[in-house]
């Protein structure tokens, strides 16, 4: 099967600063593949550089069997790009700019409706409206519809749903979904690890660097040790007192819980009975399976 | 003892004929780490305008630290620190001066702000980034940065708009055993996010649906009284009428 990118050894500075090094990663096919790091760590160089909007220093950065470099207008027909910072014109109203980006790539919004039916039927009730005056949500659908009108092979987010509320940000990973039966795919960043899970594989990126490539599962499968999941009532005290717990390898405040990993096998009786002496108070010891962000502390953890 | 920092009774504010915030009621105590969660213009930032001063309520009974916002506004903001995500610092002056700015702000006296700056500095580790520019930072040094800064002048309450969003993992859990810190020295943190896994984070949350207040209650509470396994799965169920 063809490769829709493939990126090797990519590398890219400005000034002193690395924003990437060494990258390489591939995408399948109607995959969605999601960038999981926080900001500064490297996704909009990368996405710039696969949107041909950037030249990398070293590497090689093919999509769709083409060299970003070399092939780049041939491929600017064939992607879709949602930059992070909105892209749609504000003093435009909502059909205007969903006209407008269609005439850009030479096709009407009438075209290629089907594809962008399912997603722009939630703002056409509000074509009419200039785009400055639309809800944060609304931005968010108008601009997917712009990203995807010339109907794009590959589609490129970088963190779509910053900034949306929670319900937008939901509806949104399930139109996401949708767009894999029309043979897209789909690269998405987001500095939120709960999103991981939505993507078919997901690479970690941190400082420049990819930590680990997998699939959601394989990569909370991939946490070496036996995480337990502790909770008092008094949480600060909770954290400063189980760090002296000799038993006590890492403890990080996580939700309404802590999580705790330790050297050796844990003996939950004797961890109680040194935190109820401590004066802490409902103290409850479970293990939990591990989720993204606990193996992503972990990769961090591990010197280079 | 009273321990209640904010009290918010039948608040309501009208734009014309639009009803931001309809009868709000609610209290946060000292000491509290409170989540206040909303969809977009589900009227958060209305209320929390007026909670620190910048707007007044067009009926109902608003007090903040004991302050009237109604009738002394302008006193509620000594009394309140204030961070949020994408901007607190000035990127071109450095920690000492960002430091000072705020402290003055705020009317404390130089001395007592140079005092402060010291036992900051030494207490972040930051000594040798005194004199830097907070351009030259790195992401989670501003953070917590501009963290102390929100609670130099040692508010009742300190404000945080979507604190620990975009930073890295391990920055983030330290940034929230400060927020823990700061909470049990009995200062009150009142967390606004999109992100309800910082929800997760707060002692009690609540949950704003088209100007009113539809939740109320300890994260784990409201998981439980919706049947859900997290805090998103809460909002996604009520957040939204339709």
């Amino acid at each position: 099967m063809q490769k829709i990118i493939e990126s090797t050894g990519i590398s890219k500075k400005f000034g002193e600063t690395e924003a990437l090094k060494d990258i390489s990663f591939s995408v399948n096919e109607s995959e969605i593949f999601g960038f999981i790091g926080p900001d500064g760590a490297g996704k909009t160089t990368l996405f710039r550089i696969v949107a041909t909007l950037l030249k990398p220093d070293k590497g090689e950065m093919k999509v769709l069997g083409m060299d970003c470099v070399t092939g780049f207008k041939e491929l600017r027909k064939n992607i879709g790009y949602m930059p992070g910072r909105f892209s749609l014109y504000q003093d435009l109203t909502v059909e205007e700019n969903l006209n407008f980006y269609a005439t850009v790539f030479g096709t009407t919004v009438k075209e290629n409706y089907d594809l962008i039916a399912d997603i722009y039927s939630h703002i056409e009730p509000f074509k009419k409206r200039l785009t400055g005056k639309l809800s944060g949500g609304m931005k968010q659908k108008l601009a997917l519809s712009c990203a995807l009108i010339h109907k794009p092979k590959l589609l490129i987010l970088d963190e779509p749903t910053t900034g949306v509320d929670a319900v937008s940000r939901s509806e949104f990973w399930t139109m996401l979904a949708k767009l894999r039966q029309h043979n897209i795919t789909i690269i998405v960043s987001t500095p939120y690890m709960d999103e991981a899970m939505k993507c078919d594989r997901v690479a970690l990126i941190q400082n420049g660097s990819v930590l680990s490539i997998a699939t959601p599962q394989k990569i909370r499968d991939g946490f070496s040790s036996k995480l337990f999941m502790v909770k008092a009532d008094e949480k600060f005290k909770l954290i400063t007192t189980i760090r002296r717990y000799p038993q006590t390898m890492t403890a990080y405040p996580f939700g309404d819980s802590v999580h705790v990993t330790f050297t050796g096998d844990l003996i939950k009786e004797s961890l109680i009975a040194f935190l109820d002496e401590s004066g802490l108070k409902n103290v409850t010891v479970e293990e939990t399976q591990a989720g993204i962000e606990d193996r992503f502390l972990e990769l961090m953890q591990k010197p280079a | 003892m009273d321990n209640r920092v904010i009290i918010v009774k039948n608040l309501v504010k009208k734009f014309g004929n639009f009803i931001a915030n309809d009868n709000l009621s609610f209290e946060v105590f000292k000491g509290e780490i409170f989540g206040f969660l909303g969809a977009n213009g589900a009227g958060k930032t209305t209320a929390i305008r007026i909670l620190s001063g910048l707007s007044s309520p067009t009926s109902g009974e608003v007090l903040v630290a004991g302050v009237d916002a109604s009738k002394k506004p302008e006193a509620i903001k000594k009394q309140i620190g204030y961070m949020c995500q994408k901007f607190s610092l000035y990127e071109d002056l450095t920690v000492k001066e960002n430091i000072m700015l705020y402290g003055g702000i705020y009317g404390m006296t130089k001395s007592l702000i140079k005092e402060r700056t010291d036992d900051l500095l030494e207490k972040l580790n930051f000594r040798e980034y005194g004199n830097k520019f907070i351009a030259d930072l790195p992401l989670g040094l501003r953070q917590k940065l501009a963290f102390s800064v929100a609670v130099f002048h040692e508010p009742k309450i300190v404000f945080l708009d979507e604190p620990t969003g975009g930073v890295d993992p391990i920055t983030r859990r330290q940034f929230w055993e400060m927020i823990y810190e700061t909470a049990e020295r009995g200062i009150t943190v009142f967390v606004t996010t999109h992100y309800m896994d910082e929800a997760e984070y707060c002692d009690r949350i609540s949950i704003m649906s088209e100007g009113r207040i539809v939740a109320l209650d300890t994260p784990e509470n409201l998981k439980k009284q919706y049947g859900a396994d997290s805090v998103e799965e809460v909002f996604i169920k009520i957040a939204r009428p339709n």
